[in-house]
């Protein structure tokens, strides 16, 4: 077999081709609400959101145990949606309150989050294997309602997450200045909190809970190397991120690895690559510029030294 | 003669502490006020409380005639506040943060002119060859004056600046001063905190000195207290220079510090 029947191979695999539409489109939206995460310097919400969206997968499965639905995690997703969404809230009301405790409030999610999952799990009559697919992701499982689900929430990302740029931007990045501009603060930053919520129980499925943060951030961290504009680190994050996990997913399809952490793995060296070649990226794109901007001394010197 | 800016009995407290103890502050149209006051007078609080940025604890605010809140016409009323980092962890150019000027409560989303008047508001302030550059590359001063052009960009009948001036190299300085001619001559009112009146003493028309959260002078710029013309003084800026000294034996002199 060639190298050409191998992809025809993969591209007419019904599983492949779901798994394949699902983690380009979280690779396209992840960097999107990852860059304003960067942005406010709360790379690890995405994480805290992960950990809190595991207990609502178990109480999705007791509540389904409790109703005696044939499929045990049929409300698996819609109780991570619901709880990712409470936890991304109570994050961004703590952060409002005051800035000290913000990082406490985050550190108890995260470990509230993974015990409350596990303890709630033992009580469904599920085990902590159950919720190893939600942990490290179970692309391979994706139906195809998964993926109209999957093509909602992610329309619905890029339509806030891109088309108020302006707006989520301002409020990220100057919130005084926002709000001394009557701008809506804190109905932007609890909308920036819940479609924080909505990407990580859609990227749920393609890298785990666990691994989720990473496809957020990873992709905006090799932008930020080479983009000068707020714009451009986003559009080359979100293209980063198709890339690593088309790739990634890709590669999973010949070699027997877990997609998701072959996925992070890939964007962080492409990170480590970028950050290596970047003196030589800078160097051709700005011939010799003096960083010193053109002032007048603020000092007279009458002989100045030439050697 | 129309007020622009009134506030009256206005108290805030923040953490406990009061730092306004019921100022009463009117403003009227084609001003240009000074607020003067030492470090923790509440001078920069007293103009946060007036954008709404702190709360009030008692008094009200009224802005081009509307109580401060949903009806203020934000899109009338520039704000600059004191320089923060702008640099944040993504990159931005100053052009993405002046066009960030042109929202306000009614608009969240840019018209389609924002660039050009974001590149002419940059023009302005004399940044318009950078407006491409990420601000992180740009001095202190290139900073500030970014932030100058995002209040300016909606071309503001009310500017409100909190120390635009401090810690400012000198042709950032000179710069501002003209631009805030300019912008006296076509009536624009501006309420400005300053620590000295440096080099924006000619314009400066009307002094407002704070002590201890409440207002001890309001009319014509009082004289600089004694300690401040004296070399040992820390200043935040420095001063417009008209007499440069003689060169001392090392070759250098100081330009505009008179002992």
């Amino acid at each position: 077999m060639t190298v050409w029947d191998e992809l025809v191979g993969m591209l007419t695999d019904p599983f492949m081709q779901r798994a394949l539409v699902v983690a380009a489109l979280v690779g396209l939206t992840a960097p999107v609400i990852g860059t304003y995460l960067v942005q406010r310097r709360l790379s690890l919400l995405g994480d805290g959101i992960g950990h809190v969206a595991l207990t609502g997968v178990a109480l999705g499965w007791l509540v389904g145990n409790t109703l005696e639905l044939t499929r045990q995690d049929a409300l698996a997703l819609p109780g991570a949606v619901l709880a990712a969404i409470l936890g991304a809230v109570a994050i961004e009301v703590v952060r409002s309150r005051g800035r000290t405790s913000g990082d406490v409030a985050l550190a108890l999610l995260f470990y509230g989050g993974i015990a409350g999952g596990v303890l709630i799990i033992g009580q469904a009559g599920g085990t902590s294997a159950n919720l190893v697919g939600y942990l490290f992701g179970s692309i391979s499982t994706v139906s195809s309602g998964d993926v109209w689900l999957t093509v909602a929430l992610s329309a619905l990302v890029l339509v806030v997450g891109v088309g108020l740029r302006t707006a989520l931007f301002a409020v990220s990045q100057d919130e005084e200045f926002a709000r001394a501009s009557g701008l809506p603060v804190r109905v932007l930053n609890l909308l920036i909190a819940v479609v924080a919520a909505l990407t990580v129980t859609v990227a749920m499925r393609v890298v785990g809970l666990l691994l989720v943060s990473a496809l957020m951030i990873v992709p905006v961290a090799v932008a930020q190397l080479v983009a000068s504009s707020f714009a451009r680190t986003m559009a080359v994050a979100m293209t980063v991120g198709v890339v690593v996990t088309v790739c990634g997913l890709s590669i999973t399809y010949w070699e027997d690895a877990a997609p998701g952490a072959m996925i992070v793995v890939l964007a962080i060296g492409l990170y480590a690559l970028t950050a290596l070649l970047r003196p030589l990226l800078r160097r051709r794109r700005t011939p010799l510029r003096d960083p010193h901007p053109q002032l007048d001394d603020d000092v007279q010197i009458t002989a100045a030294r030439t050697a | 003669m129309t007020e622009v800016l009134a506030a009256a009995g206005l108290r805030v407290t923040l953490g406990g502490a009061t730092i306004l103890h019921d100022v009463d502050l009117t403003v009227s149209d084609g001003e240009v006020v000074g607020l003067l006051g030492a470090n923790g007078s509440g001078k920069s609080t007293l103009v946060r409380a007036l954008v709404g940025v702190v709360p009030a604890e008692r008094g009200t605010v009224r802005l081009l005639g509307e109580p401060l809140g949903r009806r203020t016409p934000w899109d009338r009323i520039g704000y600059v506040p004191q320089r923060v980092a702008v640099a944040s962890g993504v990159p931005a150019t100053a052009r993405e943060v002046v066009v960030s000027g042109m929202l306000h409560g009614r608009r969240l989303v840019p018209p389609r002119h924002a660039g050009r008047r974001a590149a002419e508001a940059l023009e302005l302030v004399g940044l318009g060859h950078l407006a491409h550059r990420a601000c992180q590359e740009l001095s202190g001063g290139q900073q500030q004056r970014v932030l100058i052009a995002r209040a300016l960009v909606r071309r503001p009948d009310l500017l409100l600046l909190d120390e635009p001036v401090a810690g400012v190299d000198l042709p950032s300085q000179e710069a501002f001063a003209r631009a805030l001619a300019d912008l006296r001559t076509s009536g624009t009112t501006v309420v400005v905190v300053l620590h000295e009146l440096g080099a924006l003493a000619p314009l400066v028309r009307r002094a407002v000195v704070l002590r201890h959260g409440s207002v001890v002078h309001d009319g014509a710029p009082p004289a600089p207290a004694p300690g401040h013309a004296a070399p040992s003084h820390d200043h935040v800026h420095p001063h417009g220079g008209e007499d440069a000294s003689p060169p001392d034996a090392l070759g250098l002199s100081t330009v505009g510090w008179s002992s």
